[in-house]
Parts: structure tokens; C-alpha cells; sequence
């Protein structure tokens, strides 16, 4: 087992609205071998996503996107896109967080 | 094989294209160009004031090249969500650049407009009846929500722009609209498959983002054939591949096997992404299911109040680790002196540097920045009572005398004179809804006009 940090084995981390009331991530790996192992092993989980952004597990939802070897999570916005305290209108820099993410994994 | 061929100049009428990209495509001589104007992405705002987040300006270039060139080939031009949102303003904004354009070029040519903006009495109806239910995420609706919105959109799907071209519209200025819808109407018309037509609108709305190097101000063209469909950059710089044009499909959705529309959804399971020589990528197998009742989503903004900013910053070693407790005790100074301020006002210190970007979903909480920029930001019920606020906020903070402290001449450093700025109005989403509609094209009514001659 080994210590893999997220932006090593991604091409592309990145988040943005999906309306103005969600935020969504997309993780492309690097290679469709990559995601693979991440997916079979299901090492991005919804509990990773709520732990890492402090959101219910139960309100991420996390699709596999095989033709793009890519893992999508989406979160509700905690405020609304453009509402009065609001920090990102177009969510485009709420992807930090994920930068930083290590995740377990073999070979 | 029969072939549309469907140009799609840029990702948002107004970021612009290169002319030598969108004359290479207008060589291969497309059956339409189509054109999406529109987001809800910059927020609120627009579509509450009513006013467009593209410059006149740099639409007015774009809508040039476009009408010229399509009135020269005889070929359609359709704009979808004029002046990005799509409301009355918003198609009233950008048919007065149309005509301008048609004035000084001497342009000819049958028009149709298809406002998009729902009357508020029609969505109480709609709501009353349960007709109106949230998108994931999004609060119940209220009758709150419905009298408070300064105006209300419904996106429209295929039908009304049919009625459009139809009609005999050369040119199609729609208000809020489905983006993919824009670009699908007229293919499926000439008896195209939903389901590729409107993947294939899907990818081209955003133009050249879905190449390597992607670019939201360059051209792309679709080749739009029985079973499949080619994506294709028009800048021999860029290049379109599976990955790039799959990835795509990401973005800015939840889930992107299944994207919900008017009218129905398009199921992307069992699509096919294969390579076309270097730069241009094949999609087959994307299917159209229609859904049982036809709804379409509504957006509608409400006003809050008038916001003033002061942007400063500090890089004092003693203050900036008290700054929560400082900013807590300014906040209750500024309350104590202007009681009457009550509820209806907001006050927040936006701390860069800190939390400024992400705020509550910030985990780095324990941090100790060497500068931190603040922006004093206020909303009020009236501008004048919004600067008053971050007037006064600002002087108490600029000399507040907390614990500790050597510099005392002042704790913040004026990037600006005068330090404060006016915003204006300020909305908030209030509206992000489904309405069940008894058929795509009633709430559109489509008008036939007539430009120049």
C-alpha cells in the first residue's frame, strides 16, 4: 500500500457551479488504468468529499464518468451563487481543498 | 451520407473569436450558425437588473461578423439567452444592436424574437396548483419568492424556435433558452436524431472549450449525420480529442450520463467517443427520452437591498492574529451607533489571505497569514444607508485601539482614494424551479419582424 496525493495522479481537479445552488468537482486521472484502480477500489468516496468540505456524506452524490476516466462530486453550495455573503459566484476556486487530498492505494 | 453542419463561433456572444477561425468555417459552408449568449453564472444580478454581462461593445463586433456572414450565405443565425439572461431587457438590449448592425450595413433579412420572461400570476397559478417543484439542492418555493422577484424566466426547449424557422425567421433572437436547444431545433427539424442533435448543441454551446488548448473565444463546427456526429476546432491551433470532448461533458453538470432538459433528458450511457484523425472526435449512441410531462425551469432574481465596499488591507505581526475579535468588537460598535439599522442591514468583513475565497467551507482554519486584505462589505436597504455603514465601519476600524498595539496611526493601508465604492443594486437568486407546462410552446410566444429594407 501506498500514500498517493490526488494531484499526482489527476490531470485536471477543478470545481464549478452546476446551477447556483451546487458545487461540482471534477477529477480527471491520468490514465484510464489509474482511474480504474480508483474506481474498483471506490478510494473517492462521498464520506471523503463530506469529511474534506465538511458536508453531510449523505448530500454528496459521486458519479463515475468512465469515457473520460473522471470522478464527478457535487455538494450543495452552503450559500447560493451571488447571495449577500457569498464568496465564489462562479465556484471556480473551491477545488483547494482537493489538491491536498492523499488517498491509499496499491502498486 | 446527408451532413448539417452547425457553426458555433463562441462560447458566449461577446468573449469573441478569431475572424480567420470563423472564416475557415464559414468555407466549409454550414447549414446554420447558432450563437448561445447566456449563464446564470455571473450571478444574480444581471438577470434581476436586467442588464447584460457582455459588453455592447464587444457583442456588437461579434453580431457583425455573424449577421454578415449569414445573410451573405443565406443561412440561419440563431441567438440563444439574448443579453444573458434572456429576460424583456435582455432581448430589447440586444435587438437594438441588431438593428444598429442592419442600419450600417445595409442588411435585409426576417427576424423572429422570442421572449422568455414568464408573467408572475402564471407562476402563482402554476405554484397554487403544484405544478412548481425545486431542483435539486434548492428550497421550496414560496408565494414569498414569487411577488418579491423583480423578473422571472422560463427556459425554453426546441418548439418555439421550430415556430421561429418556421415562421420564416433568418435570423432568431430567443430569450432565455436551453442551450443545447438552440442548436438542436433546426437539425431536428430536418429530421435529425434528438438524441445527437442535442449532445451535439451540448458540446458546441461552449464553442472551443471542449478543445486542447481549450478557449471559450474561438469556433468549432458539428457534423451532424444519421448515426453519429464530428466536433471539430476551427483554429488549426486547437485540437479536439476524446478526452477533451469527453471531458466536456462534465462540466457543469451533476451527472453526466443523464442532463436534463425541456422536454425530457438526454441518457449519455451508452455514447461513443472515438478519435477522427488528429483533431476532430466521432460521438455516436447519445439518446433523447422523453419525459412524460413537459416542464421547463424558471430563474427568477429579487432584489435585497444596495451594497458599498472599502477595500484595504493590514500587515501588522500583532494585529492580524486578534483580527476576528477586532472585526467582532467593530461590528458591535458600528450596531451600537446606528441602532436603527436593525435586521434589514449586513455588514461583513471579507478576509483575503484568509477565508476570503471559500468562507464557510474553508478547512484551513488555523493559520497565521503575514497580510490579510479585508473588503468592508455592507448591504442596506437604501445606498445612501450602505455608505454610511462602511463609512463609519471603515473609520472605526482604521483607528480601532486593540490590545497590544504599537502602530498607532492607523491599522489598514488604502489600495485607493476614495476608498469606499458604490455597487448599487444587489439581488439574489430566488427562483431555481421546474414548472410542469402543458406544451413546449405557449409561454413563448414567438413575434416576426421585419429588420431594414
Amino acid at each position: 500500500m501506498k500514500i498517493y496525493r490526488l494531484i499526482d495522479i489527476a490531470k485536471v481537479i477543478r470545481s464549478k457551479n452546476s446551477g447556483p445552488y451546487e458545487l461540482t468537482f471534477d477529477i480527471i486521472f491520468k490514465s484510464q488504468e489509474i482511474f480504474e484502480k480508483v474506481t474498483s477500489k471506490k478510494l473517492v468516496t462521498s464520506e471523503i468529499i463530506g469529511e474534506l468540505y465538511k458536508v453531510d456524506p449523505r448530500d454528496v452524490s459521486i458519479v463515475e464518468f468512465f469515457p473520460a476516466s473522471a470522478i464527478k462530486a457535487t455538494i450543495p453550495r452552503p450559500i447560493p451563487s451571488g447571495d449577500v455573503a457569498e464568496t465564489d459566484v462562479y465556484g471556480a476556486q473551491q477545488h483547494g481543498p482537493l489538491l491536498k487530498l492523499e488517498i491509499p492505494m496499491e502498486g | 451520407m446527408r451532413e448539417m453542419r452547425v457553426l458555433s463561433p463562441t462560447a458566449i456572444l461577446g468573449y469573441g473569436f478569431p475572424l480567420s477561425s470563423f472564416k475557415s468555417g464559414m468555407e466549409l459552408d454550414p447549414h446554420l450558425i447558432v450563437v448561445d449568449a447566456g449563464s446564470t453564472d455571473p450571478g444574480p444580478y444581471y438577470l434581476g437588473a436586467g442588464v447584460s454581462f457582455t459588453h455592447r461593445n464587444a457583442v456588437k463586433r461579434d453580431l457583425t461578423l455573424l449577421l454578415e456572414g449569414a445573410i451573405s450565405q443565406r443561412i440561419p443565425l440563431i441567438i440563444g439567452t439574448a443579453g444573458g439572461c434572456g429576460g424583456a431587457p435582455h432581448l430589447q438590449w440586444n435587438l437594438e444592436i441588431i438593428r444598429e448592425i442592419a442600419t450600417e450595413k445595409g442588411l435585409n433579412f426576417n427576424m423572429a424574437l422570442i421572449p422568455a420572461e414568464i408573467d408572475k400570476n402564471l407562476v402563482r397559478d402554476a405554484f397554487r396548483q403544484g405544478q412548481i417543484s425545486p431542483l435539486k439542492g434548492v428550497p421550496e418555493l414560496t408565494e414569498d419568492d414569487i411577488s418579491q422577484a423583480t423578473r422571472i424566466v422560463g427556459q425554453m426547449g426546441i418548439e418555439p424556435i421550430m415556430v421561429a424557422i418556421e415562421g420564416g425567421a433568418q435570423v432568431i433572437l430567443a430569450g432565455r433558452a436551453y442551450d443545447p436547444a438552440v442548436f438542436a431545433a433546426f437539425p431536428i427539424m430536418g429530421g435529425y436524431d434528438r438524441g445527437l442533435a442535442f449532445h451535439m448543441g451540448k458540446i458546441l454551446e461552449c464553442a472551443s472549450i471542449a478543445a486542447i488548448p481549450g478557449s471559450g473565444s474561438d469556433c468549432a463546427i458539428g457534423y451532424l449525420r444519421d448515426d453519429h456526429f464530428i466536433i471539430e476546432p476551427l483554429n488549426p491551433n486547437r485540437r479536439c480529442t476524446v478526452t477533451s470532448v469527453s471531458a466536456h461533458t462534465l462540466y457543469e453538470k451533476s451527472n453526466p450520463y443523464i442532463l436534463p432538459g425541456p422536454g425530457g433528458h438526454l441518457d449519455l450511457r451508452e455514447t461513443r467517443f472515438t478519435q477522427i484523425g488528429k483533431g476532430s472526435v466521432k460521438v455516436e449512441g447519445s439518446r433523447f427520452r422523453p419525459s412524460e410531462e413537459y416542464t421547463i425551469k424558471l430563474e427568477g432574481a429579487k432584489k435585497v437591498g444596495y451594497r458599498t465596499i472599502s477595500v484595504s488591507g493590514v500587515r501588522d505581526p500583532i494585529m492580524i492574529p486578534q483580527l476576528d475579535s477586532i472585526l467582532n468588537e467593530v461590528q458591535d460598535r458600528v450596531r451600537d451607533n446606528f441602532s436603527e439599522l436593525g435586521e434589514g442591514s449586513y455588514l461583513n468583513f471579507r478576509l483575503y489571505g484568509k477565508n476570503g475565497v471559500m468562507g464557510p467551507l474553508e478547512p484551513e482554519k488555523d493559520i497565521t497569514p503575514y497580510e490579510v486584505g479585508i473588503i468592508i462589505d455592507v448591504v442596506a436597504g437604501t445606498q445612501d444607508m450602505a455608505n454610511t455603514i462602511c463609512s463609519f465601519a471603515r473609520s472605526t476600524l482604521l483607528h480601532f485601539g486593540y490590545a497590544g498595539r504599537l502602530a498607532t496611526a492607523g491599522n489598514l493601508a488604502f489600495p485607493f482614494s476614495p476608498s469606499d465604492i458604490n455597487m448599487g443594486e444587489v439581488y439574489n437568486f430566488c427562483i431555481y424551479h421546474l414548472m410542469k407546462v402543458k406544451d413546449g410552446k405557449t409561454l413563448f410566444p414567438v413575434e416576426f419582424l421585419e429588420i431594414g429594407g
